[in-house]
């Protein structure tokens, strides 16, 4: 039996893999799969906690469901506004995009 | 009964309507809407006189101006006085008006001429009609303001703006008097209408004011002393507003003024003396100063002015229907001789008589006609001025003033003499300048052979031997049935003589002599040439007493206007400016600096924050993460 504490570390890991993705990758498409990762992360830590803590049967795995339900959506906006923003700039790396800029 | 004489003004004031806006497109034809429309009036003048005849009187038309209970009734009158006059008018008026077609045939302005006399006719007539003295005063500067506007008719030329203005201001005066006297009566009588002024009692230095103030109206548009000055400048104007306004019609006006208020002046015996006595001063003055005048049309403007003094001297001893004949009267025969003069002029161009003579053999109608009206006017018999002048006389000498009687003969004298030095100047002896005469237009001649019948005849109604048709006709009160049933021989002989000895004296002197004016005896009479030559000097008087001092009173206001009113304005002005430049400093450095200084300390301090846009996402993000950590650090230290 893998105790739970190896469940959440690996969740951590992944989710500081993920965090580091997200704020230096300048690939558009590597931030929106580093958001992947942190959102697996919670996953795993929804699913663990739903194991070994006294929670109704199932729930956290239905909610992984929603939130693997929810990532898809968001990947495929994600990458809807990447490939609208490569047609603009002919580019996908953000620091090249800072229309936000004052 | 039909009542319609309210209608008589209406037509020609139609005709001024119809003149005045659509004149510029009818052309010579305004002439024929304008004479058209006064000989409707002169048909309706006619069948009124016809309907007076047979019974008919004044009538009430509509009230106006109800106040305080006191009511304004506005009618017409309809007595013998109004329909002799009206008749007078509206004849006179019709035939002047034919004549000017042909003597205003070369004016540029020749339907707003028309115009114009429609509108003095519409005036005079209403004048006339008016049964209270409100409606009268109203057609009563009607007419002041068409006697203005004709006078100026010419005004390209200087004197004869001038003489419009002295015309209307010189009138003013008069009718300012009227006014006042117009609000005594009303304030004390609460009535304003003609009738009422026979049951006026009581007060007779309050009534006697009113009267005389009345008679100051009178003065002013007769032309009496001392306001006689503007009718001989008034001559300035065409010629048949001369005849019209200033010789036959308007100026009478006065007269009538005076003759339909006799109830007041008649009860109130001093202002009737006054009367008198103005008019006496007047006829021997004006009558002395048309003996040395050397403008045909001044010389007819002073005889005017003498005549209408002798008219008022027929009221002022109690003579009505003397001076009311005499008026008819000398309407025909004055408008008669300046038709003439007119007609004499529109052929030489010339006002001088030093610069005419023997032009009657050329203008044998013109010549022919201006002789019987100076024989008329003169008081040859059996002419129609000497009837009217001799009931005057025969007047003035049953009242008992000795002076007048004398001053009345010597202006007769006068008359006769100044009317046969015209005549023997102009018609005869040889001409003293280049000229030539000719006949004037027929629409010219046939009104002065009409006005020369009238001139012969119109004396005979009121002659003995008509048996006085015409006082019988037209009187006042009882006083009349006493009066000259029996023909006095004694003036008429003496009237003839001073008539002959006037006619006589200007043929020694002007057709014997072969010098214009015998020198010896202009020499001899230096002083008094001078002075008669001069008008006695009333107009410089007038100037130097009230035209002047006005004027530089004027000066000393305008003066006080510019210096003391406009500078006190202008520094008021400049004040302000001042005020207002200190405002706009506070404005632009103090309020405008604040907001500025606030505007800056924002865009510094905005500059500096902008500085965190950096517009990278994970800029942003880093940032959110740090704070999440922080969140989390200060929770896990809090506990």
């Amino acid at each position: 039996m893998i105790p739970q504490n190896h469940f959440l570390i690996l969740s951590a890991i992944l989710f500081a893999i993920g965090i580091f993705g997200v704020l230096t990758r300048k690939n558009a498409i590597g931030i929106l799969m580093s958001i992947e990762l942190i959102l697996n992360a919670a996953n795993i830590n929804l699913i663990t906690f739903n194991k070994f803590q006294k929670t109704p049967d199932g729930l956290g795995q239905i909610f992984a469901l929603f939130v693997i339900a929810i990532a898809a959506v968001s990947a495929v906006i994600g990458l809807a506004l990447v490939i609208s923003i490569y047609r603009n700039a002919k580019t996908i790396l953000v620091t090249k995009i800072n229309l936000m800029k004052w | 009964m039909v009542k319609f004489a309210h209608l008589i003004p209406i037509f020609p004031f139609l005709a001024f309507a119809i003149l005045i806006l659509f004149g510029r497109k009818l052309k010579r034809s305004s002439a024929i809407i304008s004479i058209a429309a006064s000989l409707i009036s002169l048909l309706i003048v006619i069948l009124t006189f016809h309907g007076l005849l047979k019974g008919q009187g004044s009538y009430k038309l509509f009230d106006w101006l109800v106040f305080n209970g006191i009511t304004l009734r506005v009618g017409v009158i309809v007595d013998p006085l109004t329909c002799t006059m009206l008749l007078v008018v509206a004849t006179i008026g019709s035939l002047i008006q034919v004549y000017s077609i042909g003597y205003m045939s070369d004016d540029p302005r020749f339907s707003r001429f028309f115009a114009y006399m429609s509108l003095f006719m519409a005036s005079m007539l209403g004048l006339l009609l008016a049964d209270n003295f409100v409606t009268l005063y109203m057609f009563w500067e009607g007419v002041g303001l068409c006697s203005y506007l004709l006078i100026s008719f010419w005004f390209e030329k200087a004197s004869a703006a001038k003489a419009g203005m002295k015309a209307f201001i010189t009138t003013r005066i008069g009718d300012a008097g009227l006014l006042l006297g117009i609000f005594l009566l009303f304030f004390s009588t609460h009535d304003l209408s003609f009738s009422g002024l026979s049951a006026i009692t009581g007060h007779p230095a309050l009534y006697t004011t009113a009267a005389l103030l009345i008679f100051c109206g009178a003065i002013g548009k007769s032309a009496q002393f001392p306001l006689h000055v503007w009718l001989p400048d008034a001559m300035e104007g065409p010629t048949p507003v001369s005849a019209l306004i200033h010789a036959a019609t308007m100026v009478a006006a006065g007269v009538y003024l005076v003759a339909r208020c006799f109830a007041l002046f008649f009860t109130h015996q001093p202002a009737l003396v006054c009367v008198a006595y103005i008019g006496a001063i007047t006829a021997i003055m004006a009558a002395s100063i048309a003996t040395v005048n050397n403008d045909i049309k001044r010389v007819l403007a002073y005889s005017t002015i003498s005549q209408l003094g002798l008219m008022m001297i027929g009221l002022g001893v109690g003579g009505y229907s003397a001076s009311t004949f005499h008026l008819v009267t000398h309407a025909f025969f004055k408008a008669l001789l300046f038709l003439c003069a007119g007609s004499i002029i529109h052929s030489v161009h010339t006002q001088e008589i030093n610069k005419m003579g023997g032009i009657f053999h050329k203008m044998k109608i013109t010549g022919t006609a201006f002789i019987i009206a100076s024989l008329a006017i003169s008081g040859v018999p059996p002419f129609s001025g000497f009837w009217s002048k001799d009931e005057i006389m025969t007047e003035i000498l049953r009242s008992g003033h000795p002076m007048i009687f004398i001053a009345a003969t010597i202006t007769n004298l006068l008359t006769a003499f100044y009317m046969f030095r015209l005549i023997f100047l102009v018609l005869f002896g040889k001409p003293r300048s280049e000229l030539h005469p000719h006949e004037s237009p027929k629409t010219m001649a046939i009104p002065l052979i009409i006005l020369s019948i009238f001139a012969i005849f119109m004396g005979l109604p009121g002659s003995p031997l008509m048996n006085n048709v015409f006082q019988r006709f037209i009187y006042f009160g009882a006083e009349h049935t006493a009066l000259s049933s029996n023909p006095d021989h004694f003036v008429m002989g003496i009237s003839v003589i001073v008539a002959f000895l006037g006619i006589g004296i200007a043929y020694a002197l002007y057709m014997l002599n072969k010098e214009i004016l015998s020198k010896s005896i202009r020499n001899r009479f230096t002083g008094l040439y001078d002075l008669v030559y001069n008008k006695y000097y009333v107009d410089e008087l007038y100037e130097f007493l009230f035209i002047r001092p006005c004027a530089r009173l004027s000066k000393a206001f305008s003066g006080f206007d510019l210096k003391v009113i406009d500078g006190a304005v202008n520094a008021s002005a400049s004040m302000v400016v001042f005020l207002s430049k200190a405002k706009a400093w506070i404005d632009s450095n103090i309020v405008d600096g604040t907001v500025n200084m606030i505007a800056r300390a924002v865009g510094m301090l905005s500059g500096e924050l902008r500085k965190m846009q950096t517009g990278y996402i994970q800029s942003y993000l880093l940032t959110a993460f740090m704070g999440l950590i922080l969140i989390l650090l200060l929770k896990i230290i809090g506990g």
